[in-house]
């Protein structure tokens, strides 16, 4: 029985961490959309966090810990000087403003030599692992969910709902957009850090605009009714392919129908049940 | 004008030289008109007079091109919506504006987002953010009492019927403890009946909960019978401002609503009585 549990793991290691990864990803942009605003710079972060705490523990070996740690900070920081300007726009604008911060932020990566350049880091020290990946993701369903039955989570939804009227209700508007933010991109930072950690090399076009399109098709798909949708959708997402293989050469044809008719038939996503928002 | 005595309390709302231009119209010129504490204010005028705009300037969804507004002793100048909700002004909007896929309860323990305070606790869950989260929802549920919707509670609010909504509007607007509230045409798409009880809740909202209201309303039956006192606005501009009684027999308000050579015994009528 261990065994098999073994051979299991052995076989299917990179997958159960890609898993992890990107629930933690599909988190952080829940948090962006559950103030109502669009980022399509979830990619960038990501990748922010994913060299900051790769070249800690390559080039200085900083414990892991530590690395985790400036993998969330650097990307919130970055977070907060860009989301001072950016989020005085909304809705579409705001989108076309982060696709240009992802732009930004990977051909910077492309071109900075001392953290590889165009051939990307490697030689990344196996750190973190399934402990760490779901252990964060742990934590984060929990405090996200415990976020969303308080009042920020009802001065959330309001946002999301009507953004005027939330501020009439005494919602500050411009503090929830920024924090969404800076805690979304830490978030993805994180993530970045923990898949730069089990995956020995990253490269600058890993964190690009198909990227960020395929995080937020996570939410898209699972839904943002409670923290729990975009996770479902970004494990559903992240298995698809491998669950459809066998249908080999018709795997990718399958595998979009399968997200158009969701989102045709389920525009409020997989898991449209909302969560209550009273402590 | 003569000078108020000094026992007279300030009013709760004074707007002075308030204007907003849009390109080349002028929607609110230079208006100016002071709500007395306690009291029930009507602002009337036919439609394009500026209302909703001068509405819009008060609450802070507007910022006016020139002129001021104080609540209390307090200039409001400069200050976003959700400061001026802090500072005790609440308001309802014209197109019904509560949050549909949100329940009733929820609703109204959004409007008390001022007025709780939980930060960290919300992650830690300790005895205080409890309380405090019961507190909030047994005050909701009081409010909910009070305008009539206590079987409503665990309704998606979007799911509620049309005159519910308003008066949901109106508990949400009271979650946030104002001193004063501004109700945007509440009347609007009710009938006889629904506008009837909302007339016994506004007058109880002044007389057992002392509060001041400020209303923008076209069903002048209601706005007679209700108001205290009335300003009225024509092309952005003040025409006239005093009782209900004085305001129907003011020359301008009869030009206003009726044009020229209107008979004075028909506005009576057409103003109710």
């Amino acid at each position: 029985m261990w065994e098999a549990l073994d051979d299991f793991y052995w076989t299917y290691q990179s997958l159960i961490h890609a898993v992890g990864v990107n629930a933690i990803l599909a988190l952080s942009v829940y948090v962006v959309l559950a103030v109502g605003q669009l980022s399509l710079g979830q990619a960038a972060f990501m990748g922010v966090g994913a060299y900051t705490g790769a070249l800690l523990t390559v080039k200085f070996g900083v414990p892991f810990g530590l690395a985790m740690l400036a993998s969330a900070l650097v990307p919130a920081l970055l977070a907060l000087v860009v989301g001072g300007p950016t989020l005085r726009l909304t809705g579409v604008y705001l989108a076309i403003a982060t696709i240009g911060l992802g732009e930004i932020t990977r051909i910077m990566f492309l071109n900075w030599d001392y953290a590889g350049g165009a051939l990307g880091l490697s030689g990344i020290p196996e750190r973190g692992g399934v402990v760490a990946i779901y252990g964060t993701l742990a934590v984060l369903l929990v405090g996200l969910t415990l976020v969303a039955r308080s009042r920020v989570g009802r001065a959330m939804e309001a946002m999301r709902e009507d953004e005027a009227a939330a501020g009439v209700m005494g919602v500050n508007l411009p503090r929830y957009r920024l924090v969404a933010l800076v805690v979304s991109s830490a978030m993805a930072g994180v993530a970045g850090c923990l898949s730069a950690h089990v995956s020995s090399f990253i490269g600058p076009n890993e964190y690009g605009f198909e990227a960020a399109v395929t995080i937020l098709s996570y939410a898209l798909l699972g839904g943002i009714g409670s923290p729990l949708a975009p996770v479902l959708g970004s494990t559903i997402l992240t298995l698809l392919p491998e669950v459809l293989r066998p249908l080999a050469d018709f795997r990718l044809m399958v595998n979009g129908m399968i997200i158009v008719l969701a989102v045709l038939f389920m525009p409020r996503g997989i898991l449209p049940w909302r969560i209550a928002r009273t402590g | 004008m003569i000078p108020l005595p000094p026992t007279q309390p300030a009013p709760a709302l004074t707007v002075q030289g308030l204007t907003r231009r849009f390109q080349g119209l002028v929607a609110v010129d230079s208006v100016d008109f002071t709500v007395r504490q306690g009291t029930v204010h009507g602002l009337i005028g036919p439609n394009g007079a500026g209302k909703t705009t001068l509405f819009n300037l008060v609450s802070g969804v507007l910022a006016p091109s020139a002129g001021s507004v104080r609540l209390g002793e307090r200039a409001l100048d400069g200050l976003s919506p959700y400061r001026r909700t802090a500072l005790g002004l609440a308001r309802t909007f014209q197109n019904i504006r509560i949050f549909s896929e949100m329940t009733v309860l929820e609703n109204v323990m959004t409007g008390m987002h001022t007025r709780l305070t939980a930060s960290w606790g919300i992650l830690l869950r300790g005895p205080g953010f409890r309380a405090e989260e019961r507190q909030a929802k047994a005050k909701a549920r009081d409010l909910l009492a009070f305008v009539g919707l206590s079987e409503a509670a665990d309704t998606r609010a979007g799911d509620l019927p049309y005159g519910d909504q308003r008066r949901l509007e109106i508990a949400r607007a009271l979650a946030c403890e104002p001193r004063l509230v501004l109700l945007d045409e509440p009347a609007a798409g009710m009938n006889p009946a629904e506008t009837h009880a909302l007339l016994g809740l506004l007058s109880r909202l002044r007389d057992e909960r002392g509060l001041t209201l400020l209303l923008v309303e076209h069903d002048m039956p209601l706005v007679m019978s209700l108001c205290d006192r009335l300003t009225v606005l024509n092309f952005g501009r003040r025409i006239a401002d005093g009782t209900p009684a004085e305001v129907r027999a003011h020359p301008a308000v009869i030009e206003a609503y009726l044009g020229t050579g209107g008979h004075e015994v028909s506005v009576s009528r057409g103003l109710g009585s």
